[in-house]
């Protein structure tokens, strides 16, 4: 860890994909404890691979990278939603379809251009490619994403735990599972540049999981999940650097520690509740 | 005036019309039973009472002061909730979103209201307890106190004991009765037509075509409850 921040002072470029890091993993676990407990998880995961397939037509086409991939992820995330909703094609067939297919169309794209872009640095992340607009953007995205949490809590825990409930009272719950939906799309075309397109849905999924073994209200597992993500990105970013190991994954791997410590310390209160 | 009046109501569910002009109303301390078969147009009437759907004729009115988001609603549980982390106090409290408005957070206001519901429901010693660890009966008592944070005129209940044993059914009955006879109006969906029979005031019977209402007597007497006591084979 030492070495990444004697780093940060010669180069610029990773403070920023530190910013962007914690950042973005802190909105994707305040966004995800809402989605996971949804079952909207897959949403997460279709929207990325989304991302991949504008990412992809926007390079080759040569134009700025996120100036096309979070409008396409926006709407994806907006049609993935309604087709949930209205149930015509089941919600879970209806993701691996987008998502399968909007990777296909990455590909191709990439392939009959001639242009044979780094196709992997798409799927696992990147450090190299993270600049100070990512940084700025983030920040304003992390302001948005807590602003809203921290206003409309009360709502959107109402939302989550019973739709129907909320509805009923008078609550617009059409309206904020569009807006969690806008807000992960964004969060996810941001911190895909450092994670790509396969791993960021960890960062929405893990740390509502891990904190969901040991903590039972909303309130201490929103915060508990905030905490964890920050920590595993900061615990990532160091492994890899100390050890040149790919940046995603190793924030990945620390997640699954993270979640096998977790799972442990749940069952063992469990056991000591019972006996 | 009614609490809510219906008049010549028509619903349909998918092009389909389940309800034809139907015609009723609900007074204050009222206890009325909802009853019929499965498909009768029971879960499309309350989503067009709880304004979450339109009619496709007709008109449904509130009067007495009853604003559209006042009904306290308990809902039929889903699978979802049965692994959601929350506390007893985060669910009940919520019940006091719509009298909230614009204001991010819970008043002094909201939290005594949710205490006074808590202890009334003696669920007051459970509420740091998490919601999922709660045996079914306890829960329901939790979603009913959030239905009352919601309101003081009117309990929409759509199948508050399926899955429960007898002894906590007849509890909750018991609780439901108590409610009602403080002054709150309730409107139960239910498949138990013993209940409805000993705890309504009035009974709505639907059946796929046709319908029923009127007082408990009038009911007893009616066609349509031979036909649902044909129907149950006791």
């Amino acid at each position: 860890m030492i070495e990444m921040f004697s780093a940060m002072a010669r180069f610029p470029a990773i403070t920023y994909m530190l910013i962007v890091g914690v950042l973005v993993s802190l909105c994707a676990a305040l966004l995800g404890v809402s989605l996971v407990l949804k079952r909207y998880s897959m949403i997460g995961d279709g929207l990325s691979h989304v991302g991949f397939g504008a990412l992809a037509i926007a390079s080759v086409m040569n134009i700025a990278p996120m100036a096309v991939a979070i409008p396409v992820v926006v709407a994806a995330a907006f049609i993935l939603l309604r087709l949930s909703d209205n149930g015509k094609i089941k919600g879970d067939a209806a993701i691996a379809m987008l998502s399968t297919g909007a990777l296909a169309i990455g590909v191709m794209a990439n392939s009959l251009s001639g242009a044979n872009i780094d196709l992997e640095s798409y799927l696992f992340g990147t450090i190299v490619s993270v600049n100070a607009d990512d940084a700025l953007i983030s920040i304003i995205l992390a302001a948005v994403v807590l602003t809203v949490f921290v206003l409309f809590y009360t709502r959107i825990f109402a939302v989550t735990f019973d739709e129907s409930f909320a509805r009923a009272t008078g609550t617009n719950a059409g309206a904020y599972n569009l807006l969690i939906a806008l807000l992960t799309a964004v969060t996810i075309v941001v911190g895909m540049k450092l994670l790509g397109s396969m791993l960021i849905s960890s960062l929405i999924i893990f740390p509502s999981l891990c904190a969901m073994r040991v903590f039972k209200s909303f309130r201490s597992v929103t915060i508990c999940s905030a905490v964890i993500s920050v920590v595993s990105v900061v615990a990532g970013m160091s492994i890899s650097f100390s050890f040149e190991a790919p940046c995603g994954a190793s924030i990945v791997c620390v997640n699954l520690v993270i979640f096998a410590l977790f799972f442990v310390a749940g069952k063992i209160r469990q056991r000591n509740k019972k006996g | 005036m009614a609490l809510i009046k219906t008049n010549e109501l028509t619903l349909s569910y998918e092009n389909m019309t389940v309800i034809d002009k139907m015609s009723f109303e609900v007074n204050a301390g009222d206890y009325l039973c909802i009853v019929g078969e499965n498909g009768s147009g029971k879960s499309t009437l309350i989503k067009a009472l709880l304004s979450l759907k339109k009619p496709s004729g007709g008109s449904i009115d509130f009067g007495d002061g009853l604003r559209r988001n006042e009904i306290g609603y308990l809902p039929q549980q889903t699978g979802a909730q049965k692994d959601f982390p929350a506390n007893v106090g985060e669910v009940v409290i919520s019940g006091c979103l719509n009298r909230k408005g614009l204001r991010p957070f819970y008043s002094a206001k909201d939290k005594a209201l949710a205490m006074e519901n808590m202890m009334k429901l003696g669920i007051w010693k459970l509420k740091k307890r998490s919601y999922r660890e709660l045996s079914g009966g306890q829960q329901q008592r939790v979603l009913l106190a959030r239905a009352l944070c919601a309101t003081k005129k009117l309990l929409l209940l759509d199948e508050p004991v399926s899955g429960l044993d007898p002894m906590v059914t007849a509890e909750l009955y018991g609780m439901i009765s108590g409610i009602n006879k403080s002054g709150v109006t309730v409107i139960m969906v239910t498949h138990d037509i013993a209940a409805a029979m000993r705890y309504a005031s009035h009974i709505l019977c639907l059946r796929s075509g046709s319908w029923f209402f009127g007082t408990k007597q009038e009911f007893a007497e009616s066609e349509a409850s031979a036909f649902m006591r044909g129907g149950e084979q006791k």
